[in-house]
Parts: C-alpha cells; sequence; structure tokens
C-alpha cells in the first residue's frame, strides 16, 4: 500500500464514523444541530479524500478540473439559494425536491458508465465481475429513475401543482403499475444479459413506475412517501458504490437506506398507517367520497371575534391546536402574540402538537419554534389528551381532521382508528376556519356540530389579529 | 475489491443504519429526513470518479459534471436546509430578544 490509498483509507473510515454519529445525533433535540454540520463536514472529508487520491495516483487532467469546478459551483449554489430563500411552510416539498435530485445524480451516473465504460476497468474481462457491473449499473438506474420522478410527483402534489387523478383511485392504477413493474423487469434482465440497448426502455419505464406508484398517493401520506423516497436515494447511491467500486459509497447509502426505511416505519406508527395501506392502500380523500359519514352540518354556531376575545379573557387554562391552515396563513407570529397576552393575565397556554399536524411530522414545530414558541409549551398527542377535560378554551387553528372526534366513534369512517386529540372534552372549543370546507381527508367534521363548539370563520391571520385587538379594549395582558 | 467484500460492507452499512435511529421524537422526523436526505447525495463522489475517469471523453465529462451538479445541489441545500430548521429549535438569547 502506497501513501495515497492509505491516507484515502483512513479518511473514508473517518467519514463512514462521522456519518454515523451525524445520523444518530440527528435524532435527539440537544445534539441536532451539531450533528448535522457533523455529517456535513463528513461529506467534504469524504471529498477531499477522493481528490487527493487520484492526484496522489493517477492525476487529473485539467479538463476533469473544468467540469468538476463547473458541476460543483452550480449545483452548490442553486441548493444554498433554494436552501435560504425558501419559505418554512413549503419544507416538505423542497426536501422532496433535493430527494429527487439526489436520485437522478446515482441515475446519471449509471448512464455514464453504461454508454461510455470506464477505461481502465475492462481490459482482463471477467465474466463475473461484469456481470457485477451490469447489475448494479441496472439497480442503480432503476432506483435512481424511481427516485427522481417519484420525488418530483410528490413535490408537484404538495405544491398543488397536481392533483390526485381519479383513475388512479380505482383499481385500474394497480394495474398500471404492475405492467410497469414486469416491463421494467423484463428491460432489467435484457439489461444484464448484455443487450444495451435496453437501456433507455429501462430509464423510461422506471420513470413512468415512479410516477405511477406515487400519483395516486396523498394527504397525510405524503410525508411517509417521501421518506420511503428518501430510503430509496439512499439505495440508488449504495448501487452507484458498486458502480465506481466505492466502499465509502456503499456504507453510506446503506446507512440512509437503512436508517429512511425505519424512520419510514416510525412515522406510519404515528399515523396508525401500515406501510402497506399507504403505498397501496389509495389516499384517505378518495376512498372519504364513498363513505356514508359523509353528510350535511346540522347544528353550526358561529361566533364573533369578541365573543372569543371575552371566553379567553376569562379562561385559566387554554390549549391551542395548530394545523397547516396556521402554516398557511402564515400566522405563527400573531399567535405568539395572543399567547402572549393571555400569558400576562396569568393564563396557562399550551400547544397541542398532532403527530401529522401540517403536512409533515415535527412541521408545526418548526413552525412555532419559528415564532419563538417555548419548546416545553409544545405537548405531543399522548400528554396533552387528558389535560382536555380540565381545560377552558381550545383554540383550533386551521387543524381538521386531526381533531375529528369521528375517528374514535364511528367505525364507518376512513379516519377511524387514527389517533386524535381529544379537543371536545374541553369546555370551551373555537375553530378558526376560512370556511365550512372539508379537511386534507375531505371528511366532515364532527367535531363542528358539536353544541360546546364554535367557529369563528376568517383567515387565521386576520381572526388573530382582530383577537389582539379585542384583548387590549378588554385589557388583557396589559399590565 | 473483491465484489464479496464489497457485499460485506453493503451488509454492515445496512446494520449499522437500522441501529442508528431508535426511537426520534416527532419533532425530529423532518430535520432527520432531511439531513438523511443530505447524506444520500454522497453519490457525488460516484459523480467525481466518473469525471475523473473520463480521459477527455467530452460526453462522459459533460454527464459527469450534471450528475455532480445534481448531488451538490442536493448535498449542499439539504444541510443548509436542515440547519435552517434545527437552529429554529435552539433557544439561544443570541437568537433574537
Amino acid at each position: 500500500m502506497n501513501l495515497p490509498v492509505i491516507f484515502k483509507f483512513v479518511i473514508d473510515l473517518l467519514a463512514v464514523l462521522l456519518l454515523a454519529l451525524g445520523i444518530k445525533g440527528l435524532s435527539k433535540v440537544k445534539s441536532a444541530r451539531d450533528a448535522n454540520r457533523l455529517a456535513a463536514l463528513a461529506m467534504l472529508l469524504s471529498v477531499i479524500g477522493l481528490l487527493s487520491y487520484y492526484l496522489g495516483t493517477s492525476g487529473i487532467a485539467i479538463q476533469s478540473w473544468i467540469w468538476i469546478i463547473i458541476g460543483s459551483i452550480i449545483g452548490s449554489l442553486f441548493g444554498a439559494i433554494l436552501a435560504k430563500k425558501v419559505p418554512m411552510t413549503s419544507m416538505p416539498e423542497t426536501v422532496a425536491l433535493f430527494n429527487g435530485c439526489g436520485g437522478m445524480s446515482s441515475l446519471l451516473v449509471a448512464l455514464g458508465v453504461a454508454i461510455f465504460p470506464i477505461s481502465g476497468g475492462q481490459e482482463n474481462f471477467d465474466f463475473f465481475k461484469s456481470l457485477i457491473n451490469e447489475v448494479s449499473i441496472s439497480v442503480s438506474i432503476f432506483v435512481g429513475a424511481i427516485t427522481f420522478t417519484g420525488s418530483i410527483v410528490a413535490m408537484a402534489k404538495l405544491q398543488g401543482w397536481l392533483s390526485t387523478p381519479g383513475w388512479t383511485q380505482s383499481k385500474v392504477r394497480h394495474f398500471v403499475n404492475i405492467v410497469f413493474a414486469v416491463a421494467s423487469l423484463i428491460a432489467f434482465f435484457d439489461l444484464i444479459n448484455g443487450n444495451t440497448s435496453s437501456i433507455w426502455l429501462l430509464v423510461i419505464i422506471s420513470s413512468l413506475l415512479g410516477i405511477g406508484v406515487t400519483l395516486p398517493i396523498g394527504g397525510a401520506d405524503m410525508p411517509v412517501v417521501i421518506s420511503l423516497l428518501n430510503s430509496y436515494s439512499g439505495i440508488a447511491a449504495a448501487a452507484a458504490g458498486f458502480v465506481v467500486d466505492s466502499q465509502l459509497l456503499i456504507v453510506a447509502g446503506a446507512m440512509v437506506g437503512a436508517a429512511g426505511l425505519i424512520l419510514t416505519q416510525v412515522m406510519c406508527k404515528g399515523m396508525n398507517r401500515s406501510l402497506v395501506s399507504v403505498l397501496f392502500g389509495g389516499s384517505l380523500s378518495a376512498q372519504s367520497t364513498a363513505s356514508s359519514g359523509s353528510g350535511e352540518y346540522t347544528n353550526i354556531t358561529s361566533c364573533s371575534v369578541e365573543e372569543c376575545a371575552l371566553t379567553l379573557e376569562a379562561a385559566n387554562k387554554v390549549i391551542i391546536v395548530p394545523g397547516y391552515g396556521l402554516a398557511v396563513a402564515q400566522a405563527q407570529h400573531t399567535l405568539r402574540e395572543v399567547t402572549k397576552k393571555l400569558e400576562q393575565n396569568g393564563i396557562e397556554v399550551v400547544y397541542a402538537i398532532h403527530p401529522v399536524a401540517g403536512r409533515m411530522p415535527g412541521h408545526m414545530n418548526v413552525l412555532l419554534a419559528e415564532a419563538d414558541v417555548p419548546y416545553e409549551q409544545l405537548k405531543e398527542m399522548d400528554v396533552v389528551n387528558p389535560d382536555f377535560p380540565a381545560t377552558d378554551v381550545v383554540l383550533v387553528l386551521g387543524a381538521n381532521d386531526v381533531v375529528n372526534p369521528q375517528a374514535k366513534n364511528d367505525s364507518s369512517s376512513p379516519l377511524y382508528g387514527m389517533p386524535v386529540l381529544d379537543v371536545q372534552e374541553a369546555r370551551t372549543v373555537f375553530v378558526i376556519k376560512r370556511g365550512m370546507s372539508a379537511g386534507y381527508s375531505g371528511i366532515k367534521n364532527d367535531l363542528f356540530d358539536l353544541p360546546n363548539t364554535s367557529m369563528v370563520f376568517g383567515d387565521a391571520k386576520k381572526v388573530l389579529n382582530d383577537l389582539i385587538g379585542e384583548l387590549k379594549d378588554l385589557g388583557v395582558g396589559e399590565k | 475489491m473483491s465484489f464479496i467484500s464489497l457485499l460485506w460492507v453493503l451488509l454492515l452499512g445496512s446494520l449499522l443504519g437500522l441501529e442508528l435511529i431508535g426511537k426520534v421524537p416527532p419533532t425530529l422526523h423532518t430535520p432527520l429526513m432531511s439531513g438523511a436526505n443530505a447524506i444520500s447525495g454522497i453519490t457525488m463522489l460516484a459523480a467525481l470518479t466518473l469525471i475523473v475517469k473520463a480521459e477527455g471523453n467530452m460526453p462522459l465529462l459533460i454527464i459527469g459534471s450534471v450528475s455532480l451538479g445534481f448531488a451538490l445541489f442536493n448535498v449542499v441545500g439539504g444541510f443548509f436546509v436542515t440547519d435552517r430548521m434545527l437552529a429554529m429549535f435552539s433557544r439561544k438569547p443570541s437568537n433574537k430578544k
């Protein structure tokens, strides 16, 4: 072993260690930020290790340097700009977009190697070795393409650019996807058999499969899909590692792939859904149209902001239930002002966070943290649920399905079995909502019909602003 | 590197990944996903290898460069976005009063 080889070996080992510590640290609140930086450092190290290895052995041509610099600058620049500019509300789709590009990268590497075999590897032709090479190229293309198109579809759906087409909710989609899957398998084996022209077939069909699998999924299941696709991009990276013979790539890819799978599982558990029903069950919204649970509201009470303020003033304990509507209205800062006033008046304020509130687990935590809400005031569902009977006022802000009592009471409801917040146990519930439209699942919310529920119609931010005014008039929070 | 030892690497890496995440608080689901996602951009090493070994083959250089761009978009964007999310959890007094 000469010096460059040893140097690269040490660096790679160090990078793997740091990456593992990074993933580990990211699962604890205290260490998460440092862990993220550690992982970033590990990535930088791995690049330095690889480049110095080539500098010390074969050397790197000027031409290669130019293309390395062009690719690096453009990719990093766009990545950094997007990461800085994107609003916190669109985090899920941003992660999906990044993820898709990772898949695209693995796909391109495999394509490049397949079309223009790298010199140096093919001299002493070894059947076994070339077979492995072809298999890893095919896997890399297959998984990479699914990751790319799947992520892009997920992003487009979250952005609202794509809706869920009707046919995808019928049996047709299983048929279509099975056809795609079989066709891609055929292309896969054809490619391994040495028929290089089928590579394009594989690219196209895998891409279609990625679209076909992701398109029918919607609603609260979206984060699970993104997490799963994230796991795929790890697998694609590991496959690319086989293509270019890099242990580091294989280890890191396998780690992300496995960790992503576990995270997907954890998310499914939080929503009381199985991975199978997420992938093949169809989205909640479509099932609900056929459900018997839908119907007209019979007993809606609406009330003014003033009444709401009066009730709040008289309360001892208030629980806030934030949802996607709050994120859309960008009302987290206004909400914080309202709760500050209440706290100054000696009213206990707690935020109840449902595991899938918003469009992604942790979405609400991030949003409220941005508005400087103390971390201790955010309570998870299991912790806060026993508190509702002793609560005077619950403010539901842009949340809907996560407070639907149907999930507990009505076994015919598509929501049945999903854990929900028991807000109806509180003395008074105010639901701040733009109109009577259904939630993301498209299901009627029985909560709105209950006698202790009052609706305050309006945009969350506007209502909260009015509420601040009313509270001011009542002299709340002015000492 | 023989194929068998690469398979060992794959196996051990997967086991490591399975063990690393035990109990994650829901708060961290999004940042963890985003951080892991940034790491999956490690495929940039494959893109780099491709460019270095291209030996003046122009189409290969371009494919490698585009691939490197995609990967770095994933890596740089991913880490920045994760950091932005996590920065909000840290309650340091320096953060604005």
